[in-house]
C-alpha cells in the first residue's frame, strides 16, 4: 500500500487567464505563456476550482460533482483530463 | 542596390530593391496611382537579389529577400520577378505585421460595411471579391484584410490582384477596362496574372470599415448556405492568421470580438454567378 | 541656419554608436532612418535600438515602427520566459542546478541586457553527471528530437558541449541543454563546474550565471565558438552587463576559464564600437567584420567573413578531425543528390 502523500493539483488564480466562450468550447487565452487554449467542459470548472484550492484528483472529483452538474465525471476521465491541463502549463502538479 | 521603388499598400509602406531593373520597372508601373510610404519610411524592405554575382545575366534567378527571410526558399526564373516581389511582400506581411491582426481573407465594403471571404488558396476568394467588385461593392484586397485590434475596424491592403488560371478570364470579362500585368505561365501555381485594382478601390484605401459577414466560400460544389459555429469559425481563423499568436492578447480579443460580433456563413457554390447571388441574398437578409 | 541632415549611413558602425548615444539619430532623413532600421533588424537589434530611442523626436512612421519592435520584444520576452518554466517544471525533480543562458537569463534577471532583446531558443546549463537524466524528463515532458541523423547524433553526443537539439511537440520551441559554454574539441576548455557554483539562484528553482560568468560565456561564445555573425548584438550583451556590474574580479575569473585573451578582446571592442576608444591592430579586423551589414541589410565585406567563416571551423576541432568531419558531410550531401 502506497503511504505516499497524494499528489495535488493547482492552478493560477482566475485573472491569470482571459476566456470566451463560444458554443460548446471556450477559447482561454494563458496570460503567462500567450497561449490559447479551446477548452470545453469540465476543463473550464476544473481550472476555476484549482484557481481557488489546491486538491488531489479525488477530492477534485468530489468538488465536480458537487459544485457543477456534470455528465458522470469518472476517475479515470478526469485523471486524463488533468493529465492534459499539466501538459498544457495551465495546472502544475506536486 | 542598384533599382528601387517604394510605395504603400492601405497603411504598410514596402521599400523594394533589386539587382535587375525589369521587376522594378513592372512594379512602378502597376503601382503607378499608389502613395508613397507615409513621411517616406517604409514599414518593410524587400531585396530581389541574384544568390552569385554570374547569377544576374546567366539563368538569372531572383532570391527573394528583405526584413524578413525564409532561408530554404526556392528562387524564381527573372521573367517571374514580380511574382517573386508579390511573394517577398506576403513574407514580411506574415512575418512582421504587428499593427494589425492578418486575415487571410478578401474583403469588399458597401455602407461602411465589410464581407469577409476566407479560405485556402483556391477556395475562390480572391474571384469572388474581383466579381462582387465590378456589381458595385468597393474592394479592399484578395489575399490579406488588416483587423486593428484597438477599434475592432478592418482595413483594406488592395495590392494588385493575383488571379490564376481560370480566375484570368473571369476577371478580366468584369473589368474588360482593368490595367493587368503580364501572363506568367507555368509557375507553381499555373498561370498567373495580376490586376490593378480600379480608381475606387485605390482612393478610398485608407478608409476602414466595420465588418459584418464572415464568410468560407468553397468552389466547386452544388450550391449550399451553412452557419459556422464559433469555435470552428475562430480555429479556422487563427490558421488563417499568420500573426495571432504574435499578436497575443490583443489578438485574441479581436478574433473572440470579431467572431462573436458576426455571423459566419459557409458558403458552397458551383459558379462565381451563384456566388455572387448567394453574397448578395445573405447581405440583403440582414 | 538648420542642422546638416545625418549622410545616409552605410555600415553597422551608425547603429552602433546610435545606441550607445541616441541622441544621433535626430537629424536623420528619411534615407538614413530607413537603412538604420533595417540594419537594426538585419542584426537582432531593432527592439533594442527601439527601447534605447523611445521619446526621442522621429518621424511618425518611424516612431509606429520602433513602437511594434517594443513590443514584439515584449512578446518575445513572455514566450522565453514561459519555455524557461515548462523547462523548470520537466528537472525540478532531478534537484540539480539548472542554469539558464544568454537572452533568457537577461530577462529572467531582469537586466539592462534584457531590455529590447531578442531572444531565439531557450538555452540552459547542467552538470554533466545530471545530462542523461535531463534528456530523459525533457523527452517524457513533450520534447522531440530534432534531427534523427546517426552520423550528426554520435559526434553530437561524443564532442559537443551540448544534447543535440530538442524541440517541443505542441509549443514548437527548442531548447538546447548544455554541460559546457564550448565544444569539448575546441582548443579552450572553460570550467562549467565553477560557472554553475558561482551562479546565481533567481528564487523559482532557476539560476543564472554571475555577471563576469555571463561576459565570460558571451566572450566564449564571440570569439571561440562563431563566425561572428550577430556579434554586434553579442557585443551590445556585453557592453550593458559591464555597464551594469562593472568589471571587478573579471579577469581572475577569465583567466580560469582560459579564456583572458577573449574576455580582453569583448572589453576593448565594446570600447571601439561603443564608445571612444579607436581600434588598432586585429581589433579593427574584427570591428569590420562586426560592423559589415550596409542600408539594404545586406552582408558586406565578404573577404573578412570568409576569413572569420574558417576561423571558426579551425576553433571549433583540431584539424584531423575538421577533415574528418567535412568528408563525412559532402559524403552524405553527395549520396544525396
Amino acid at each position: 500500500m502506497d503511504d505516499a502523500a497524494p499528489v495535488t493539483f493547482r492552478a493560477d488564480p482566475a485573472d491569470a487567464r482571459r476566456a470566451a466562450p463560444l458554443d460548446a468550447f471556450t477559447a482561454v487565452y494563458h496570460r503567462r505563456s500567450g497561449i490559447t487554449h479551446l477548452l470545453t467542459e469540465p476543463a473550464p470548472q476544473i481550472l476555476a476550482i484549482l484557481s481557488e484550492h489546491s486538491l488531489s484528483l479525488d477530492a477534485l472529483l468530489t468538488r465536480l460533482s458537487q459544485d457543477y452538474d456534470l455528465a458522470d465525471p469518472m476517475r479515470d476521465a478526469l485523471a486524463a483530463r488533468l493529465d492534459e491541463l499539466v501538459v498544457a502549463g495551465l495546472v502544475t502538479a506536486s | 542596390m542598384r533599382h528601387a521603388v517604394s510605395l504603400r499598400i492601405g497603411p504598410i509602406g514596402f521599400r523594394i530593391g533589386s539587382d535587375w531593373r525589369a521587376p522594378i520597372d513592372q512594379l512602378r508601373s502597376l503601382y503607378r496611382d499608389y502613395p508613397q510610404p507615409y513621411d517616406e519610411v517604409a514599414d518593410y524592405t524587400v531585396r530581389l537579389f541574384a544568390r552569385r554575382r554570374w547569377r544576374r545575366w546567366i539563368r538569372p534567378s531572383v532570391e527573394i529577400g528583405g526584413d524578413y527571410m525564409l532561408p530554404e526558399a526556392a528562387p524564381l526564373p527573372l521573367r517571374q520577378g514580380l511574382l517573386a516581389a508579390e511573394m517577398a511582400m506576403n513574407l514580411q506581411m506574415a512575418l512582421g505585421a504587428r499593427r494589425y491582426l492578418l486575415l487571410h481573407a478578401s474583403a469588399v465594403e458597401r455602407d461602411g460595411r465589410a464581407v469577409l471571404m476566407t479560405g485556402i488558396s483556391g477556395a475562390g476568394k480572391s474571384t469572388l471579391a474581383t466579381l462582387l467588385a465590378a456589381r458595385g461593392w468597393r474592394f479592399m484586397g484578395d489575399e490579406f484584410a488588416l483587423l486593428d485590434p484597438q477599434t475592432g475596424l478592418v482595413h483594406a491592403f488592395p495590392r494588385l490582384i493575383s488571379l490564376k488560371n481560370e480566375a484570368i478570364a473571369a476577371a478580366q470579362a468584369a473589368w474588360p477596362t482593368a490595367r493587368m500585368g503580364p501572363l506568367l505561365a507555368s509557375t507553381p501555381k499555373g498561370d498567373i496574372r495580376h490586376m490593378v485594382p480600379d480608381a475606387r478601390a485605390i482612393a478610398a484605401m485608407d478608409v476602414p470599415a466595420t465588418p459584418a459577414l464572415l464568410l468560407f466560400p468553397r468552389y466547386g460544389f452544388a450550391a449550399a448556405v451553412r452557419s459556422v459555429p464559433p469555435a470552428e469559425a475562430f480555429v479556422r481563423m487563427t490558421q488563417a492568421s499568420t500573426n495571432y499568436v504574435a499578436l497575443g492578447e490583443p489578438g485574441f480579443a479581436a478574433l473572440t470580438g470579431l467572431i462573436a460580433g458576426i455571423p459566419s456563413i459557409a458558403i458552397d457554390y458551383p459558379d462565381s454567378d451563384s456566388a455572387v447571388a448567394q453574397v448578395e441574398a445573405l447581405c440583403a437578409a440582414r | 541656419m538648420t542642422d546638416p541632415v545625418t549622410r545616409t549611413p552605410a555600415s553597422a558602425r551608425f547603429l552602433a554608436r546610435a545606441l550607445a548615444d541616441p541622441s544621433i539619430v535626430t537629424r536623420l532623413d528619411p534615407a538614413g532612418w530607413s537603412a538604420v532600421l533595417t540594419m537594426a533588424r538585419a542584426e537582432q537589434l531593432i527592439g533594442t535600438l527601439a527601447t534605447r530611442l523611445d521619446g526621442l523626436p522621429m518621424p511618425g512612421a518611424v516612431a509606429a515602427i520602433l513602437a511594434d519592435a517594443r513590443a514584439a520584444a515584449e512578446q518575445g520576452r513572455r514566450a522565453a520566459l514561459w519555455e524557461a518554466e515548462m523547462a523548470r517544471r520537466a528537472l525540478a525533480p532531478l534537484g540539480c542546478p539548472v542554469v539558464v543562458l544568454k537572452g533568457t537569463a537577461f530577462v529572467a534577471a531582469g537586466l539592462m541586457a534584457g531590455q529590447g532583446r531578442s531572444i531565439g531558443d531557450l538555452d540552459i546549463l547542467v552538470p554533466r553527471g545530471a545530462l542523461d537524466a535531463a534528456e530523459t524528463a525533457l523527452l517524457a515532458a513533450g520534447w522531440e528530437w530534432v534531427k534523427p541523423d546517426p552520423y550528426d547524433d554520435a559526434y553530437y553526443r561524443r564532442w559537443m558541449h551540448e544534447l543535440p537539439p530538442l524541440i517541443h511537440r505542441e509549443r514548437d520551441r527548442m531548447i538546447d541543454v548544455h554541460h559546457s559554454i564550448l565544444p569539448l574539441t575546441a582548443r579552450i576548455t572553460p570550467d562549467p563546474v565553477a560557472l554553475i557554483a558561482d551562479s546565481v539562484p533567481l528564487g523559482n528553482g532557476l539560476s543564472v550565471l554571475s555577471p563576469n560568468g555571463m561576459i565570460v560565456h558571451a566572450a566564449a561564445h564571440l570569439f571561440a565558438d562563431g563566425d561572428l555573425a550577430g556579434g554586434l548584438r553579442n557585443l551590445w550583451d556585453v557592453r550593458c552587463l559591464i555597464a551594469e556590474f562593472g568589471t571587478q574580479g573579471l579577469a581572475d575569473d577569465a583567466d580560469r576559464h582560459g579564456l583572458r585573451i577573449e574576455v580582453e578582446r569583448a572589453v576593448r571592442l565594446v570600447e571601439c564600437l561603443f564608445g571612444e576608444r579607436p581600434a588598432t591592430g586585429i581589433d579593427r579586423l574584427f570591428v569590420r567584420r562586426m560592423t559589415a551589414r550596409d542600408g539594404w541589410g545586406r552582408p558586406t565585406r565578404p573577404a573578412t567573413r570568409l576569413a572569420f567563416y574558417i576561423r571558426s571551423h579551425w576553433l571549433r576541432m583540431p584539424p584531423a578531425m575538421l577533415a574528418r568531419h567535412l568528408w563525412a558531410k559532402w559524403r552524405k550531401a553527395r549520396a544525396r543528390v
